[in-house]
């Protein structure tokens, strides 16, 4: 309704006792979005080299009920997964998004292992999906959507598992942004940006009944990451 | 718009106050967020360096607001998305049933939105034979009870686990009625396969937005449950339901606010899914919804712009100032009477419906100031409810009785030298009959305080004298 917003526009503009911006605020807001000042960048993950940054994730993640393993290469994630499905009793049988970053890995090395490439079923299954950054401030993983990474492999699932190479984690949350923007030629804008891009910290929970935290409350219950400590550049 | 039964706070905060459920929720909860907020704020240095910097953002938006919301709109379009803009509640209502209707939709799937509760959408849908869907645990629960949200991030803070399985087994007469509900995860557990199903069967997911991004045109989600998610990538179109003020420059500016969001809600430094949607599905997609639609309405908050009431504006609606509030922990939130309860709601409530109809609610307070020094968006709460006090004086809708006692009040402290020539003469005669007990049991005109404790009697030398004789020994030293 172009009405609407016309009056709203105009509203606002009587509010505020002005009209339109005028040309030097525009190129000033301008500047402050191409310039995107950062706040205050908490200091907890500062100068941290790689190993740091990985032991800071690694703290954080499990101060937020997520479990780690850390592996050397990326040969080691396929018995790494098999053992941590032994250990939760689930069975050997996961469903893994068409992500180029999970072909480099020898999942033959554990032909016991069945895995279904493609979109989740709606099985409430294990979901094994990459992680784009990885922030330590906070132990967040960044997954954005896109053809060979269904969003919902991070919701429909009971377990998510994340393969993460440790060069992807990042210190601030800021870092992440930059990260996506440079798969994506800078700019966020228009097709640019994924259609989702979700921020993970731990497994899904609620606080809804009496602020008791239970788990697994619509997503997944759990969630694991592997760190790959030397998987390359990617 | 939801109807408002605010002006009847006295009523509702006494049956608050009588309420044994109520009151045993209110116990814990009031214990439990100011206990997790505390924490998580010692564990972060910078905290009231990004309060600031929060302030600083939303400030900045505010003053800027129109630009940034076309800028907004300009990206979304971009992204294939469309953006509604709506005046009132019954122009949003509108534009979502239009939507909902225009794709055949017979059920709808809901992430909380405090947006929905203000222009009434779940009635309204219904009458137009359109099921809504409440997917968050606790809009589900208050759903079933066919009632209010009492807080803003935890919208069945006032049940008891036993008063939701008695819902559930009420409400779910299709499972066993034999089963055992008595652990809060059997409940969880439930909730979660009844509405499993409702995702994969609703044909438009309604979220609402914490943020809305002009730099990329996102609309951002901040849940720990994930329903959100599901809502809104299952169905066919997604409809963000949002307030104009949402909106923040970057995806930096919304990563320096989230810091202090969720310390401040839950105590949590992240939220479990902080989710950012940028249009619909994209060429290639493998899920994701077809449609993606921002309705922004406006229902009164243009017109707080550049009033002594613009700072609510700066609201992120973390619930801090309700966990904090001792009116709040002792009333809960339905006694506020409309959709926003709490210190936030005694300033936004009479903003949107105006004051006329929300009079008791600024002064619901007893400035004991609890709210702005925990608010990350540093809003001074307090100081709007005083302008409202105010504004309801000049307006003569402050009670006959409180409009006579206030009289009484001003033409004395109108005449300092009257005023403490009373003051004095009237502490020294309460002084001298309370010497006995210290204290009184009953006092006339203050029936109202000696009802429930006791009245203490004066002590020593008035405030006045003592502050006289501080700026003497000042001016001497």
């Amino acid at each position: 309704m172009s009405d609407a917003r016309t009056q709203i526009l105009a509203g606002i503009r009587a509010s505020l006792k002005r009209d339109a911006l005028p040309q030097d605020r525009v190129a000033a807001l301008e500047t402050r979005l191409a310039g995107r000042p950062r706040g205050p960048i908490p200091a907890r993950s500062a100068g941290l080299d790689r190993a740091g940054l990985v032991d800071l994730f690694d703290r954080q993640a499990r101060s937020v009920a997520c479990t780690v393993t850390r592996v050397a290469t990326r040969a080691d994630v396929p018995a790494a997964l098999a053992a941590y499905l032994k250990s939760q009793n689930l069975p050997a049988e996961v469903e893994m998004s068409p992500d180029p970053d999970l072909d480099h890995i020898p999942w033959s090395a554990m032909p016991l292992l069945r895995i279904a490439r493609g979109k989740p079923s709606g099985a409430e299954g294990v979901g094994v999906t990459s992680a784009l950054a990885a922030v330590a401030e906070t132990a967040t993983l960044m997954i954005a959507s896109g053809p060979t990474s269904p969003a919902t492999m991070n919701f429909l699932p009971d377990t998510h598992v994340v393969v993460l190479p440790a060069a992807r984690v990042v210190g601030p949350l800021e870092d992440a942004w930059d990260r996506l923007r440079a798969t994506r030629d800078g700019a966020l804008v228009a097709a640019a940006m994924p259609r989702t891009v979700n921020l993970v910290t731990g497994p899904s929970r609620t606080g809804d009944i009496e602020q008791k935290i239970e788990m697994g409350a619509h997503g997944p219950r759990r969630l694991h990451v592997i760190v790959v400590e030397d998987d390359g550049d990617v | 718009m939801m109807h408002a039964t605010s002006n009847q706070f006295r009523a509702n905060a006494n049956a608050g106050l009588a309420n044994p459920t109520l009151q045993s929720a209110l116990a814990k909860m009031k214990v439990g967020f100011p206990t997790k907020r505390a924490e998580a704020v010692a564990k972060l240095p910078e905290f009231d360096a990004l309060r600031d910097r929060a302030r600083d953002i939303k400030n900045h938006v505010l003053e800027n607001i129109d630009w940034y919301l076309e800028r907004f709109e300009q990206r979304v379009t971009e992204a294939g998305g469309h953006v509604h803009w709506a005046r009132t509640p019954e122009e949003a209502r509108q534009i979502v049933l239009d939507i909902c209707q225009r794709l055949g939709a017979r059920s709808v799937t809901k992430g909380k939105s405090m947006i929905a509760e203000e222009i009434g959408l779940n009635a309204y849908l219904e009458s137009h034979a359109i099921e809504p869907v409440e997917t968050d645990l606790g809009e589900y629960i208050i759903q079933l009870r066919n009632e209010a949200p009492s807080h803003i991030i935890a919208p069945a803070v006032h049940l008891t686990k036993d008063a939701i399985e008695a819902d559930f087994r009420r409400a779910h007469t299709h499972l066993d009625a034999r089963r055992d509900l008595t652990e809060p995860q059997t409940l969880v557990a439930e909730a979660r396969g009844i509405l499993r199903q409702r995702y994969f069967q609703a044909d438009v997911g309604i979220t609402g937005a914490n943020f809305l991004i002009a730099e990329t045109g996102s609309s951002v989600i901040v849940t720990n449950e994930g329903n959100g998610d599901l809502t809104q990538l299952l169905p066919k179109a997604h409809v963000v339901l949002a307030s104009l003020e949402k909106i923040v420059p970057t995806l930096e500016d919304a990563s320096a606010i989230l810091r202090v969001l969720g310390r401040s809600a839950t105590g949590q430094e992240m939220s479990v899914y902080t989710t950012f949607s940028t249009g619909p599905r994209r060429p290639g997609d493998l899920d994701g919804p077809g449609e993606y639609h921002v309705v922004l309405l406006d229902n009164g908050r243009s017109a707080l712009l550049g009033t002594e009431f613009q700072e609510i504006l700066r609201c992120i609606r973390c619930g801090a100032c309700m966990n904090h509030c001792p009116v709040y922990g002792a009333v809960g939130g339905h006694a506020y009477g409309w959709v926003y309860p709490g210190p936030m709601g005694a300033v936004l409530t009479p903003s949107l419906i105006g004051v006329e109809n929300a009079k008791p609610l600024p002064n619901a307070s007893t400035f004991c100031g609890k709210c702005e020094s925990v608010c990350p968006m540093r809003i001074p709460l307090p100081k709007m409810m005083r302008h409202y006090r105010a504004r309801e004086w000049q307006r003569d809708l402050t009670p006959r009785g409180a409009r006579i006692g206030l009289g009484i009040w001003a033409w004395f402290a109108k005449r300092p030298p009257l005023y403490h020539f009373m003051a004095s003469t009237a502490m020294a005669a309460l002084g001298w009959l309370g010497r006995k007990h210290g204290s009184f049991f009953n006092l006339p005109l203050a029936g109202g305080w000696t009802a429930t404790r006791e009245f203490p009697a004066p002590q020593g030398k008035t405030f006045q004298e003592l502050w006289w004789e501080k700026q003497r020994a000042k001016g001497r030293s």
